[in-house]
Formats: structure tokens, sequence, C-alpha cells
């Protein structure tokens, strides 16, 4: 469904990803772990179209999109999450999420009514959305602003959703209920590519994982291959032999 | 409001009447640009200016009616508008701030430059006022009905606007232009058409102001202006189309009160704009609404504190 192939990306001098090859393939859940600064974030962003890449090809469902605009990446099926939610704090839960079907809305193509559905399918996934749907984004908590911030992707009714750290400042508990909700979403049919600092949770979700260090793939296994990798553990797990 | 020029019937207040509907039209789409897309502008006396000066070149020089005027505002501030926001909208952060500002210098120094033109520091004189057929609006009275009108359909496009699904792309623009594209909003054209609208009405704004006062000149249109409207904006308060309304009305009123204080008042309004920032940053629409619930919130109390008295006695 999704093939990057030798991605390069700079920030003015300095290259921040490195020759980088991904797959994705129908119905996964695929992860791309690494520690800060690795390049996680800048490979989603090249993916959803909001970084240009030096050079490299990204291919989604047959097609060359490594030049097209995030704005027009929606249309195609490929919906992200951006890192820190990104909500529209001022507007209500509800105005979110209609921006979420922004283009189905604006083509016409789909009756208010489908959208409509898809917004109780939302409110079923996360009935906390459903309670305080009148209420400005910017007032909820850590957690349901992550929610929100899914449920918003989900109403363009993708095909691939991108996920930049979802798990970014919320309690465990929390963290648990959102990872089993990505798991039932892949259940329904849809892909995920996820991008994580937390390696456990995600790699317990994960059908295969991928390392990135300093803008490379270091690593590429099954979700459990790498849980259960030493290396991985001594670095993303923190349990470095010295520190014992 | 279409009532009070029959009750301040003398011709000095119904100007300034006039001047309040003006600049209702131009900060409706400051509004939109700076409340709704979140972008800022201090160069909007530049595209005021060139609504006025298109108006005063075709029927002065041109001899043509002033409704070609208006049109000729509205097409040369939409172009300018257009070629100011292509390269600085696609820009993200503060840059459209810096570059209306050194545009809004470049349009005052050509007002002035340009004598054969513009009339140079003297401006243009002799504008005629606005017909139409055989009907004249050259009194004030007239004249503010016309502009009342104005005010009324920018009144209502900015409520449409606001309220539609443009209006909520605008608004997510303003929250987070990533988060925006990646819902599918194209960010860059719908900030160049606001920012084009804005632009329009203050234009449109100009060509009226020029046939009401029925000149032209350089010092009417310079960043002290650009201020002006920004501070009726966030004094008004941004999140709100009708913030623009009473900013516009209050700070025009108020400025009218200043005129004595001639050089103090750049510093007046700027000392405003900081009081407004740091203790309503709603406006005056947002502290009004927060004084209205507090209000009800105390209405709903005090019946439920005199129950409990009359349980206790």
């Amino acid at each position: 469904m999704l093939n990057v192939s030798d991605l390069d990306v700079s920030y003015g001098h300095v290259r921040v990803l490195k020759n980088v090859n991904i797959a994705v393939e129908k119905g996964e859940i695929v992860t791309i772990i690494g520690s800060n600064g690795s390049g996680k974030s800048t490979l989603l962003r090249t993916i959803s179209g909001i970084i240009r890449p030096n050079s490299g090809k990204i291919k989604f469902g047959g097609d060359t999109i490594e030049r097209v605009p995030a704005e027009k990446m929606v249309a195609r099926g490929m919906s992200h999450v951006p890192e820190g939610r990104q909500l529209f704090g001022a507007l209500s839960v509800l105005e979110n999420l209609q921006l979420g079907a922004y283009i189905r809305l604006r083509s016409r193509k789909e009756s208010k009514r489908q959208v409509a559905e898809d917004m109780q399918f939302v409110f079923s996934m996360f009935p906390v959305l459903k309670e305080r749907e009148n209420q400005p984004a910017g007032t909820l908590s850590g957690g349901e602003q992550q929610m929100l911030a899914i449920g918003r992707a989900l109403m363009s009714k993708p095909k691939l959703l991108l996920l930049d750290e979802p798990s970014m400042g919320l309690a465990p508990i929390i963290i648990q209920k959102i990872f089993a909700t990505l798991r039932e979403l892949r259940e329904k049919g849809l892909t995920l590519l996820l991008v994580e600092q937390d390696a456990t949770v995600a790699l317990s979700i994960a059908d295969r994982g991928y390392v990135l260090q300093n803008g490379e793939v270091v690593m590429h296994d099954t979700g459990s291959n790498l849980l259960n990798n030493d290396e991985v553990k001594a670095i993303y797990f923190g349990h470095r032999k010295h520190a014992h | 409001m279409a009532l009070l020029p029959f009750i301040v019937s003398n011709n000095y207040y119904i100007k300034i009447l006039i001047v309040l509907g003006i600049n209702t039209i131009i900060v409706l789409g400051l509004n939109l640009l700076m409340g709704a897309a979140g972008q800022v502008s201090i160069g909007h006396a530049a595209f005021y200016g060139i609504g006025a000066y298109a108006s005063a070149i075709v029927t002065t020089k041109y001899g043509l009616s002033p409704w070609f005027g208006l049109a000729a505002a509205v097409v040369l501030g939409g172009l300018v508008a257009y070629a100011i926001a292509m390269p600085t909208l696609r820009l993200k952060g503060h840059y459209l701030a810096m570059a209306t500002l050194g545009f809004a210098e470049i349009v005052h120094v050509l007002f002035l430059e340009l004598r054969d033109l513009t009339g140079g520091t003297d401006g243009l004189y002799g504008l005629p006022a606005i017909t139409v057929g055989g009907f004249s609006f050259e009194t004030p009275l007239k004249l503010y009905m016309l502009v009342l009108v104005f005010v009324v359909l920018s009144l209502v496009l900015s409520l449409n606007i606001v309220h539609s699904r443009v209006g909520r792309a605008l608004r997510a623009v303003h929250g987070s232009e990533i988060a925006a594209a990646s819902s599918g909003v194209d960010t860059a054209k719908y900030k160049i058409q606001v920012f084009v609208l804005s632009a329009v009405l203050a234009s449109i704004g100009g060509s009226f102001y020029a046939h009401m006062a029925g000149y032209v000149s350089p010092e009417s249109f310079t960043l002290g202006i650009s201020i002006t409207l920004v501070t009726m904006v966030v004094v008004g308060g941004m999140s709100n189309v009708w913030g623009a309304v009473i900013g516009a009305s209050t700070l025009t009123v108020l400025e009218e009160y200043l005129k004595a204080y001639d050089d103090y008042n750049m510093v007046i309004f700027g000392g405003i704009l900081i009081l407004a920032m740091v203790f309503m940053p709603q406006g005056l629409v947002g502290a009004g609404a927060k004084l209205v619930s507090v209000f009800k919130r105390r209405s709903v109390i005090l019946p439920d504190a005199a129950g409990e008295n009359s349980a206790a006695s």
C-alpha cells in the first residue's frame, strides 16, 4: 500500500533522513521507533506531503506521491494525526470533527448523512467526545485531545492512518486505551503507520517495526522479535546493563 | 444606526457617522483576516488609500462617474492585494505583518511621488458626489444611507462566511496550519482569498471616504491609520464579527474626541491597544459576554440562596 524507497530529506545542510526504505502492506500496523531527533516525525511528515524530500520515491496505492502537497493527500486516502495533536483549540469538538470531513463535505459527492454516520462511529469509539461535543477542543484533557485528533483524522475516511506519537504526555492507562482502539481500527480494515518513542507499547500492537537512528533504518523485524531483541531493549526500554 | 442621523441632525455629526460606517466596512474585512484566519496586516491603510485614489483619479482625471471610481477601487485594491498575497501568504508566521508594513510604506511614498497622477502632497481635489440615475448622494445624510447599505452588506457577508464551511476552514488555518492542511484545507488559497477580500473592503471604504471628503491626500493613509484599524479589530474583539462593528464604532467616536490632543493621538491609541491586549484579550464583545454570564450566574444563585434562607427561618 505504501512504499518508501531511498528517501533523503534535509533541513538546510543537515541531512535528516538518509536512504530510508520502508513498506506498509494493507491491513498492517507498522511502527517506526527511535529516540528524539532520529527523524521519525520528519519521515511521517514527508510521507503525508508536509515536507518535500530531496530525493527518493514514495508510492501510495500505486501512485507516486512525493510531490503531492498535504492538502491533496487526504482525498487520496491518507490521514495524518500530527505530533502534539494540533487541534483547532478555539473550535468545538464537533467543529474539529467536521473539519476532518472537510474534503468530503466540499466535494458534495457524499451526503451529510454519511458524514453524520461516520461521526457516530467516532463517538462510539470515543464516547467521551460525544459528551464534550460543544466544548472548545482546547479545554479537553490530554487523552481526550488525542482521541479527538484521531477522530478528526478518521472523519476523512482514510485507508492509511499516520500517527505521530499518540502516547506523548499521556498516563499509561490512557495510552493503553488509545492503543486498544488503534488495534480495533485495524480489525475494521484500516492500515496504520505509527511513529512512537514509547517502543514497548508501539511494538506490542505492531505487526512489523523499523528502528530509526540518526535518520537511517538500522533494524527491521516483526513487532514481537523487536520487542525481544536485546539491542532494542538496551537502547529503547532503558534496561542498560551498566544501570543494574 | 439608521435612525441616528435623524436624532443628530447636525452635518458634523453625520459626517462622523459616515466615517464610522466606512471604518466598520474596513474593520469587518480586517476582522475576518485577523480574527478568523489569524493573519495580521499592519498595512491596510494602503488599500484604503488605493481605493480612495482610484476613485479620485477616475473621477477627476477622466471625468467618469463615481460608480466607475468605486469599481476601479475594487479591481485595483483586489489585484494589488492578490499580487502582495501570492508571495507572502505562502510563507508562514509573522512574515505577512512585516510584508504589509513595508508595502504600505511603499504605497504611501508612491502617493507622494507620482505627482502627475496623485497630485503629490497636495492630493486631488473636486471629487463629485455619488449619483444613481438623477439622484445624487451629495448631502451627508444621503451619503450616510448609502454607506449604511454597504455596512449591512459587508456585515451579512462576514457573518455568512464565518458560519460556513469556508469560515470553519479559515478558523482551522488560525488554529493549526499543519492540521488544516492535513485535513485537506488548501491553507494558502484561503489565506490569499481572505486577504484579497479584506483589501477590497478597505478599498471600498477608501472610495466612499474620497467622495465624502471631496479630496484625497497622502496624510490620510499613513501607518497611523493602519494601526488604528488594527486597534479597532482588537478592541472590538477578534473572535466575533460583531466585535468589528463595536470596535470601529467605539474608536471612531473616541478618535473624534481625541482630535483636540492631535499630537498625542497615536500615544493614546497605542496605549489602548496594549491595555486591550492585556485586560480584554477577547475585546469588548468578549468582556461584555463575560459580564452577561456573570450576571446570569448570579441570578441563578440568588433564588437558591433565598430559598435556603426561607427554609432556615
